[in-house]
């Protein structure tokens, strides 16, 4: 055991943390930080926005609209046409023909320069894409500045280059496209969603329809001015905000080639049922519950940052969220003692407050569905901790919540809650917390702190997810593949792994 | 015997005979009887006037040779329509079974060395190689090809192990990548078996093509519970023979003959089956089995809906021997860790 395990620490020589501040448990932090807003006047919103469809934007066939709202302040933010199952008909048409005529015959060094292109714009407007994302999803500025928005303009750099070299890719095969996608989003990361998505299936030589979730519509909107303003081919990127039953539809239309879908497991399923049968290619990427591994031996103070990072991190709405804390038992008490002291420092509140460390969450039913989760936390007897921040008035916030004296067999350490809330379980032994870490039907992350390299590798060869981070949590990139095991889903996204998802392989 | 879950195809052969299963057993083996020799020259000798040894085929669940719990069996027909013998029919509780001793088999397989893996399945080409005049009979009878068509096939399936064999130590460093994030991390992604597949094998090809589904699931680490050819069974329960003397753990691969419209919808949904390869599966029950498979978001692996499965040309190295069959029940699994002092 090393030192940093002795119950010592609990003492806090040299008074840096919570304790010297004097606050009891669930204080405030006792001053107040001056407003820091990111200028909102960098993005113009009009009042109404039409579907994207063949390089024009368009009314619903029914003219249908439905009102956006910004959650953190519940006001509207535009009128976005509500697309039928006549424009969803019409987008694939459009998308078949663009894919025959033009961006299926271009040869792959023009296309890459299209995404080059589009991935020059991205980075150009970047801050105009970073508030309007805030905007939309609830997410903190700093959030959308510095990890959403850079990677989305990484990942049409990265794919832009592999467009042309697609035979070093699958080396001894001819790799040629699939036709035309249709592509379902979901509204935690709309605009990276979307990148992670097209830029894959552009460079791979597919056209696209594409369906943002219905609450974050505005983002891949924006993303088809830029594609017109690069000059991209009508047809090839079409866009057609709407319900469900709109994903449904566009999932189940044999004019589509390739499913590519990111959500819940629960339309995963379905989405399965609808593709069930036929050719189309699918990929799914779908929930999480993530073990957060604690070793005692763990350098404490950064493992409870990448804690912190991992369940805090964009309201907790991420699929892999570390949403269940496994921490050894000789060093649960400290640990959870610097959770606390480290969850009364974060800042709930305005998204668009460069300091704000956690905003809005995305929309009322999806509040409602973190309440009622909590609630039944509450009823089957976690212990709840939440620290005293201040919420704002309007809008759609939740507490960062911290639950200790849970049981494996409590819904908030099954079900994927989808909000700041972490569930803190314990174990003694590495073969404990791999049967506890494993004992889900899910399987997308999970994390691992320690100091000892060798246990790092045994646990990430025993832990069955996709993803396992080592000593950091969270972390993305366009060149490391990302995707499920298990119930999280199949196919990968990002890296190699990603652009086999958007190719049909033949021999030479 | 319950006739309305078959294939009208099958059931239409007029093959089946009536009364009891002895009375069956009998009448089967009474019409096999004359024409031993050209069947399995050396294997089955009248003429030094001796009774043979006949085999019972039987299931091959976690390294037995168990026979169904249910007491069911169905005669399996040469393709003259002679019956050949009477093969299990498994029972879905002999499916849950097999399912059980795949899941009990599967982190023992993955955790093997790749190159442990790939010396198994060499050894199963090897023993193979020992029973060709076995399975070449086998499978002329079964697929009513010329005997040196059936030993072209069976020394080609042979051959396709041999090939699955070389990649066990070599799929990792084709579909594995470290990769260069923008960031002070070293990031791997490395391939991981995905656990229980279910295989539907194909129905006409009674080896080759068994041979051609399983070998490439087997080699990337993954357990099988295998539905063998309905109506051509045989050759495939002599596989096991091998698997059971090639030093394949017990329980990695398990065999079932029986009925599909019985068992195809059972595996498909079973929630601990991961994969699902439903190449065997005639179209009705491969879009019923899919969207079953759905439920735990199956992997599946399947024939092109054009593409005719009788019509499939199991000789064609280039269609049949692909690492994309490894890859499709393997997972990538990415690793991260920063770079520090």
């Amino acid at each position: 055991m090393s030192s940093s395990t002795e119950p010592r620490a609990l003492t806090r020589a040299g008074g840096a943390v919570g304790a010297s501040w004097g606050l009891g448990e669930g204080q405030a932090i006792p001053w107040e930080y001056a407003p820091s807003r990111e200028a909102r006047d960098i993005v113009a919103i009009r009042e109404r926005y039409g579907l994207v469809i063949d390089g024009r934007e368009v009314p619903a066939a029914d003219g249908g609209t439905f009102v956006d709202l910004d959650p953190a302040t519940e006001e509207p933010l535009a009128v976005v046409a509500r697309a039928t199952k006549a424009d969803v008909d019409r987008a694939v048409r459009a998308a078949r023909r663009a894919q025959r005529r033009r961006w299926g015959n271009l040869p792959g060094r023009e296309r890459a320069k299209y995404l080059f292109r589009i991935a020059r714009i991205l980075q150009e407007r970047s801050r105009e894409l970073a508030v309007l994302e805030t905007l939309d999803t609830g997410k903190p500025i700093k959030e959308s500045r510095d990890v959403d928005i850079p990677l989305v303009a990484a990942h049409f750099w990265y794919y832009a280059g592999w467009a042309d070299k697609l035979e070093y890719a699958f080396p001894g095969r001819v790799a040629r496209p699939l036709g035309v996608a249709g592509q379902i989003i979901p509204w935690n990361f709309p605009l990276l969603m979307l990148a992670w998505k097209i830029a894959p299936a552009l460079a791979a030589g597919n056209t696209v329809v594409l369906k943002p979730a219905s609450t974050t519509p505005l983002s891949a909107l924006r993303f088809a001015e830029i594609c017109r303003e690069a000059d991209l081919p009508p047809g090839v990127v079409n866009i057609v905000p709407g319900p469900g039953e709109i994903g449904s539809y566009l999932a189940a239309h044999p004019g589509i080639d390739k499913v590519a879908f990111t959500g819940s497991t629960a339309v995963g399923r379905q989405i399965g049922q609808l593709v069930a049968g036929t050719d189309k290619a699918l990929t799914l990427e779908l929930g999480g519950k993530a073990a957060n591994i604690i070793f005692e031996d763990a350098a404490l103070d950064q493992a409870v940052e990448g804690i912190v990072n991992g369940i805090y991190f964009n309201q907790g709405e991420v699929c892999c969220a570390g949403s269940r804390l496994l921490v050894q038992e000789s060093v649960v008490d400290v640990v959870i003692e610097k959770l606390k002291d480290r969850l009364a420092t974060l800042r709930v509140g305005d998204p668009l407050d460069k300091n704000t460390d956690v905003g809005a969450i995305n929309s009322r039913a999806q509040l409602e569905k973190i309440e009622e989760l909590v609630a039944s936390g509450v009823a089957e007897g976690a212990e709840i901790y939440q620290p005293a921040c201040q919420l704002p008035e309007r809008g759609y916030f939740f507490r960062p919540t911290l639950f200790t004296n849970v049981a494996q067999s409590h819904r908030i350490a099954r079900e994927e809650i989808f909000g700041p809330v972490l569930s803190v379980l314990t174990f003694r032994t590495p073969d404990e917390a791999i049967e506890k870490a494993n004992n889900t039907e899910y399987g997308l992350s999970a994390g691992i702190w320690t100091e000892k390299g060798s246990r790092i590798l045994e646990m990430a060869r025993r832990l069955r997810a996709g993803v396992v981070w080592a000593n950091t949590y969270n972390k993305f990139d366009p060149t490391s593949p990302f995707g499920g095991y298990k119930e999280s889903g199949f196919g990968r996204e990002g890296g190699l792994h990603g652009l086999l998802a958007y190719v049909r392989l033949e021999d030479r | 015997m319950v006739e309305g879950g078959r294939r009208s195809r099958t059931s239409g052969r007029g093959i089946r005979t009536e009364g009891t299963s002895a009375e069956r057993v009998v009448a089967a083996r009474a019409v096999t009887q004359p024409a031993p020799v050209t069947v399995a020259e050396g294997v089955l000798d009248p003429s030094d006037g001796r009774i043979e040894v006949r085999k019972t085929y039987k299931l091959y669940i976690g390294g037995q040779f168990p026979r169904s719990e249910s007491g069911r069996s169905y005669v399996v027909a040469a393709a003259d329509g002679r019956p050949l013998a009477n093969a299990v029919r498994a029972s879905r509780k002999d499916l849950r079974d097999a399912v059980r001793a795949a899941r009990a088999a599967f982190p023992g397989w993955a955790g093997r060395t790749a190159m442990n893996r790939g010396q198994i399945l060499y050894r199963i080409a090897e023993l193979m190689e020992g029973r060709r005049d076995q399975f070449a009979a086998e499978v002329a009878a079964a697929e009513g090809v010329s005997e040196a068509r059936a030993r072209h096939l069976v020394a080609r399936a042979i051959d396709r192990w041999v090939w699955y064999a070389g990649w066990a130590d070599k799929i990792s460093q084709v579909l594995g990548a470290a990769n260069p994030v923008a960031a002070p991390y070293f990031n791997f992604t490395i391939p991981e078996p995905s656990g229980v597949v279910g295989i539907v094998a194909p129905e006409t090809s009674s080896l080759l093509g068994l041979v051609s589904r399983l070998a490439p699931v087997l080699v990337g680490g993954n357990t099988t519970v295998v539905l063998a050819s309905e109506r051509r069974p045989l050759p495939a329960v002599t596989l096991t023979e091998v698997l059971a003397t090639s030093d394949l753990p017990g329980g990695v691969v398990n065999v079932l003959t029986g009925y599909r419209q019985e068992l195809v919808p059972v595996l498909a949904a079973h929630l601990d089956v991961d994969g699902l390869d439903l190449w065997g599966a005639p179209d009705d029950l491969r879009r019923e089995a899919e969207r079953l498979a759905a439920e735990n978001v199956k992997r599946l692996a399947q024939r092109p809906l054009r593409q005719r499965e009788d019509r499939f040309d199991w000789l064609d190295d280039g269609a049949t021997e692909r690492p994309e069959w490894i890859a499709a029940f393997l997972e990538m699994k990415t690793v991260w860790h920063p770079f520090g002092v």
